[in-house]
């Protein structure tokens, strides 16, 4: 199925430079484990007050990263900062302003949600009774306050990962980052972690995450870069990404023929009506500025789809159509 | 390059780790080494030297009771960093947290340390209560058997920590236990004097930190030990702890630090 005429290339080929205030720059920012290439001179900047995203498929090097940012994992080569320091020479005063969130919760399941918070706050140095009224508010911020006794080991997958954010939260951090903050959770406790990163965003904090949930990105991000096959293939907003690689609209046509299969039509037929045409197994979508507009054309070409459907391009179309619709494993 | 402040936080995790398992752990401290003197020191060694029960000169029980107090930190340390470390380091991710934090490999390495140092001087308190209870190590010289113990609990920590870090599973467990442990809790001088073995056990006897760490404490609890050899003995349980500190620090950065 030939889907992409080109093969997009970095947005923008020459990086821009530092902005001014941003907590976050890197400059061919690279990782490589022995032989393989985990990140490829990547460049990016977070401004203060940002929610930015970093989205792209399973070992795209997003994770790396992440890793970089939070100076756990050393830079091969390149350049990084972080609030202004270099990870290499100030790792602990970096990690003392940065709140984490890792992919996996790291929590010690034996201990109570509160142990679990007050070690974790004593490890920044924090006076446990400091830690102690910080911890009430964390608690009630996350909605956990009526499981502070509770072994850890009597959550939920969702409450982990909420008393996981709230651990993040114990040092007042500058920047936040959280890798795949939702994955693997059930559509409540999604919206409910959403939310409360919502009022994070609310309240000015920095939030640098991960994700391959579109509708994430979609949500929170200002601004987002994809990766894929550890490069940087685009960066805007939703919105910028969806003008930039999609049209307005996307129609989904589906024919059916006595085998059930979607080429029962001449896909020849529809190339000059839309912008692009995309062949899947089971239809066929248009990419137009107009959808209705070419859904008239398809009807005045003779043509008789079985269904029609009009929608808004997404940051999905913009996801596949940047990293492909085949697995990356 | 070792700071203590970060070093006591980790001790303090451990610490309130271990605040779940303590009431078992004291139990077990004060019990162990009622039963095995009782049982092996009284019970057997009323056997010993046809009936007349000494040893070297002395009843069982006062050869026996410093080789258990030396041993049973040898075990300790051997439980306490193979199965609780791969815990944090791997199944529960506890060190992952912590290096995303102000905390270094370095604090890690040496707040375990502080953690261990303290558990076996308490264990090896307890026992030696114990022992004199029945009647051994009743001189204050004795009383310096305790750090012997902690120096061979060290000893055995550091290089098993920097294997543990080395490990994906706890396979390489059982064989630990099974193969070096087991056979120096047995051999190493604790129960007979090292002499009763073929000649290139005793070599590899004293290639280890057991067996110098048991034959100091006996020195300490019997008033027999001279400069020299209090030394050498010294000098190995210190030159195992300072190899397997190093060792460690360079596994556990592999391993986290990626």
């Amino acid at each position: 199925m030939p889907v992409l005429d080109q093969q997009p290339a970095a947005d923008s080929p020459v990086p821009a430079p530092i902005p001014p205030g941003a907590l976050i720059s890197a400059r061919g920012l690279t990782k490589r484990f022995g032989e393989r290439l985990a990140v490829d001179g990547i460049d990016f900047s977070v401004g203060r007050g940002e929610v930015f995203g970093f989205l792209g498929p399973n070992g795209a090097g997003k994770t790396t990263t992440m890793r970089m940012i939070g100076c756990v994992s050393p830079v091969t080569a390149g350049q990084l900062r972080v609030l202004g320091m270099d990870p290499a020479t100030d790792g602990p005063r970096i990690r003392a302003r940065l709140g984490v969130v890792p992919q996996a919760d790291t929590l010690d399941t034996e201990l109570s949600v509160r142990d679990n918070l007050v070690i974790y706050a004593r490890y920044f140095d924090i006076p446990r009774r400091e830690a102690r009224s910080r911890i009430d508010e964390l608690l009630a911020f996350v909605q956990l306050s009526e499981r502070v006794d509770e072994p850890v080991d009597a959550l939920s997958g969702g409450m982990k990962r909420r008393l996981t954010i709230a651990r993040g939260l114990i040092n007042d951090p500058d920047i936040i980052l959280l890798d795949e903050p939702t994955t693997g959770l059930d559509p409540q406790a999604r919206h409910l972690l959403w939310d409360r990163l919502y009022r994070l965003k609310q309240q000015g904090t920095t939030l640098v995450l991960t994700t391959h949930y579109m509708d994430e990105a979609e949500q929170l991000c200002d601004r987002i870069v994809v990766m894929d096959k550890a490069r940087i293939v685009a960066e805007g907003s939703p919105q910028q990404l969806i003008e930039r690689w999609s049209t307005r609209e996307v129609v989904e046509l589906r024919f059916v023929d006595a085998s059930g299969a979607g080429d029962a039509v001449d896909v020849s037929r529809l190339a000059d009506i839309a912008e692009r045409v995309e062949v899947l197994p089971d239809r066929v979508l248009l990419y137009a500025s107009d959808g209705e507009a070419a859904v008239a054309a398809v009807h005045a070409r003779g043509l008789q789809p079985a269904s029609v459907l009009v929608r808004r391009s997404t940051l999905e179309d913009v996801f596949l159509r940047l990293t492909g619709r085949s697995l990356v494993e | 390059m070792i700071a203590v402040r970060p070093a006591l936080r980790v001790a303090e995790y451990d610490a309130a780790s271990f605040r779940k398992s303590w009431k078992s752990a004291l139990f077990i401290s004060v019990v162990s080494p009622v039963l095995f003197l009782g049982a092996m020191g009284l019970g057997l060694g009323g056997l010993v030297g046809s009936g007349r029960g000494t040893v070297a000169g002395v009843s069982y029980l006062r050869f026996l009771a410093p080789g258990l107090l030396v041993t049973t930190a040898m075990q300790t340390a051997s439980a306490e960093t193979t199965y609780p470390i791969m815990n944090r380091l791997h199944w529960s991710k506890i060190y992952e947290a912590m290096l995303n934090t102000p905390l270094r490999v370095a604090d890690l390495l040496a707040g375990e340390l502080v953690w261990l140092t303290a558990r076996f001087a308490v264990l090896s308190l307890l026992f030696h209560v114990v022992a004199v209870c029945f009647g051994a190590g009743r001189s204050a010289m004795a009383l310096l058997a305790i750090p012997v113990a902690v120096a061979t609990g060290l000893a055995f920590a550091t290089p098993i920590l920097a294997y543990t870090a080395t490990q994906r599973n706890d396979q390489g467990f059982n064989a630990l236990n099974r193969f070096i442990i087991l056979p120096l809790f047995l051999l190493g001088g604790s129960f007979f004097p090292v002499t009763q073995l073929p000649l290139v056990l005793q070599g590899i006897a004293w290639a280890t930190p057991l067996t110098h760490g048991v034959a100091l404490g006996r020195d300490l609890y019997l008033g027999t030990a001279g400069v020299p050899s209090s030394l050498v003995h010294v000098l190995v349980l210190v030159l195992y702890t300072v190899v397997g500190v190093l060792l460690a620090r360079w596994t556990m950065t592999r391993r986290l630090v990626v």
